[in-house]
């Protein structure tokens, strides 16, 4: 298929505008949108970049070279977590050349003038497109995000093709950028749960895994959730449907904005399946995240996608002053840690015994203990790496479950909440 | 016997293929120093990909797939070809950036339902015509 530029394309990548970096930004958007079978690029409002997490020297030296060569971002570009927390190096056990490596691959997005959120929650942050904007995110938490909650329209942009985007504010038109696609193939009917169930948080994680599992890369449509669910409720399912599967949008009807009903976001035609979600595919999904039993725990891992203010909030409530016997890690954007700082929150949580990790979580960098435990998260996708990534058994609960056991230095979990 | 594949990525290669026989996602599954398989249960766990024929019939997973490859062409851990299943940018994409950086590249091509099993001695033109040695 012949790709149709526009003039301005063709004098970028014919070097007769723009800088060297302009031009290798814009030759990998379009020798993409090649491959991908797109017969033109789209111009986008704004980028979530995920290319800035160390994986190697040579992301960092591509990165570099980009800048080097005049390369600047022209959408606000918000940067995703790196390999270090910048207000507390030493928290991170990378070895020195490969810490490095990763410093210099976040101040090479600083130089091309990405805004350092560093987080992987950046719709926390401000960074929230409208209804139908076109963007260029990465990090798949915040793909589903944007694409779900905000009604934005993204693929998931990996490392490379997000920074390039965001250079030549350009993407290349398939996928979710047509609104054809965005329509859903499969159903998940969740109102034969009990209003109990529906009503937890931590409902939501495990819905998400759910819908990672069954629809893989599918458009589903989720009928059944009462209104009023939380961004944060929200956010824990995204990034577990996205980290079970590749996930990039789901339209909760009645609740997200493409989906007011579920004949529009069927886009008027049929579904393909319609599964009715058991009390008893909960209760497996559920255990299914947790690969520890009951018994010592030996952290407790909190903020994958990053933690809000108001988690924090919810998570000083619950453990009314009483400290925790084991380290409680909180990973979270600094502009968070500034607004817990507003009230001594912050201090009111170290106190109990949290440690703050700003700019990169557990997960992605090697911060907890060498030594393999069992780690307690309420977060889906923390269970989903955990051990890949780390080592550490994860076991499931809910946000309270977390507070008890870390007091108690054990697994604690209230089995009311499933009822 | 020959094939035509669809050319994502210009090169030519000849070489031993080695055939993924479960999905997998680069980044949590090759080791980019090494160029070993690390993904527990799947079946080529262990095995190196460097200087196969890669045979990809599908692709699964992280977008940081890209940083991966790129990574084995810097440390001279690449495989000699990849042939993809189906369109896809995200491995593709990090042999454009090794491009850039000037480092030594492979080609990509795309054949759905790709015939080839491991041990198969495969050469590539650049033209995507596919042949068995």
């Amino acid at each position: 298929m012949q790709m149709m530029l526009t003039d301005a394309e063709k004098a970028i990548l014919g070097g007769a505008a723009g800088t060297v970096g302009d031009r290798m930004a814009l030759e990998v958007v379009t020798e993409a949108a090649r491959m991908l079978g797109a017969d033109r690029l789209i111009e986008i409002h704004s980028s979530h970049i995920d290319g800035c997490l160390y994986h190697g020297d040579s992301g960092a030296l591509y990165c570099e070279k980009l800048a080097e060569n005049g390369a600047r971002v022209k959408v606000p570009a918000t940067t995703n977590v790196g390999a270090l927390n910048l207000l507390n190096p030493d928290q991170c056990r990378l070895p020195p050349d490969q810490r490095k490596m990763a410093y210099r691959l976040m101040v090479a997005h600083e130089r091309m003038g990405c805004v350092p959120s560093w987080t992987c929650a950046p719709y926390q942050a401000g960074a929230r497109p409208s209804l139908g904007q076109q963007v260029a995110w990465g990090e798949s938490n915040a793909v589903a995000f944007t694409n779900t909650v905000l009604g934005a329209r993204t693929n998931r942009y990996g490392d490379f093709l997000d920074i390039a985007c965001a250079i030549s504010a350009r993407a290349p038109y398939y996928g979710l950028h047509k609104p054809e696609n965005r329509h859903a193939k499969l159903v998940l009917d969740v109102a034969g749960l009990s209003p109990h169930l529906l009503k937890q948080s931590a409902f939501y994680p495990v819905l998400g895994s759910i819908i990672g599992r069954l629809a893989g890369e599918t458009v589903c449509a989720v009928t059944g959730l009462p209104q009023g669910a939380t961004d944060d409720e929200l956010k824990a399912l995204c990034a577990g449907a996205a980290s079970t599967g590749a996930v990039a949008l789901t339209h909760i009807v009645g609740v997200t904005p493409e989906a007011p009903d579920l004949a529009t976001a069927l886009g008027g035609g049929q579904p393909e399946e319609t599964v009715t979600v058991s009390h008893d595919m909960i209760i497996e999904a559920r255990n299914r995240l947790s690969l520890a039993q009951a018994g010592p725990i030996d952290s407790v891992a909190l903020g994958s996608p990053h933690f809000s203010t108001e988690e924090c909030k919810d998570l000083l409530r619950l453990a009314d002053g009483a400290g925790f016997k084991v380290p409680v890690y909180i990973c979270l954007g600094r502009h968070t840690l500034s607004e817990l700082e507003q009230d001594g929150s912050d201090q009111a949580l170290r106190d109990l015994g949290v440690v703050f990790v700003v700019d990169t979580c557990v997960v992605v960098t090697p911060i907890l203990p060498d030594e393999p435990g069992v780690m307690m998260t309420n977060s889906a996708k923390f269970a989903h790496y955990a051990t890949g990534n780390t080592g550490h058994l994860p076991v499931f609960g809910t946000l309270a479950d977390c507070v008890v056991s870390a007091q108690q230095g054990r697994v604690v979990w209230d089995q009311e909440v499933w009822a | 016997m020959s094939w035509q594949a669809e050319v994502l990525f210009e090169g030519d290669a000849e070489g031993e293929v080695m055939r993924f026989d479960a999905p997998i996602s680069f980044w949590g599954g090759v080791n980019p120093v090494t160029s070993k398989i690390t993904l527990a249960g799947h079946p080529q766990r262990g095995q190196a990909i460097k200087d196969k024929v890669l045979v990809i019939p599908q692709l699964i997973g992280s977008s940081s797939s890209s940083a991966v490859i790129l990574e084995l062409f810097y440390k001279g851990m690449a495989p000699k070809a990849l042939i993809l299943g189906g369109r896809d940018a995200i491995l593709p994409v990090g042999v454009v950036v090794a491009r850039q950086m000037g480092w030594p590249t492979i080609p990509v091509m795309v054949l759905p339902d790709p015939p080839f099993r491991s041990g198969d001695i495969l050469k590539l033109a650049p033209d995507g015509h596919i042949e068995k040695v």
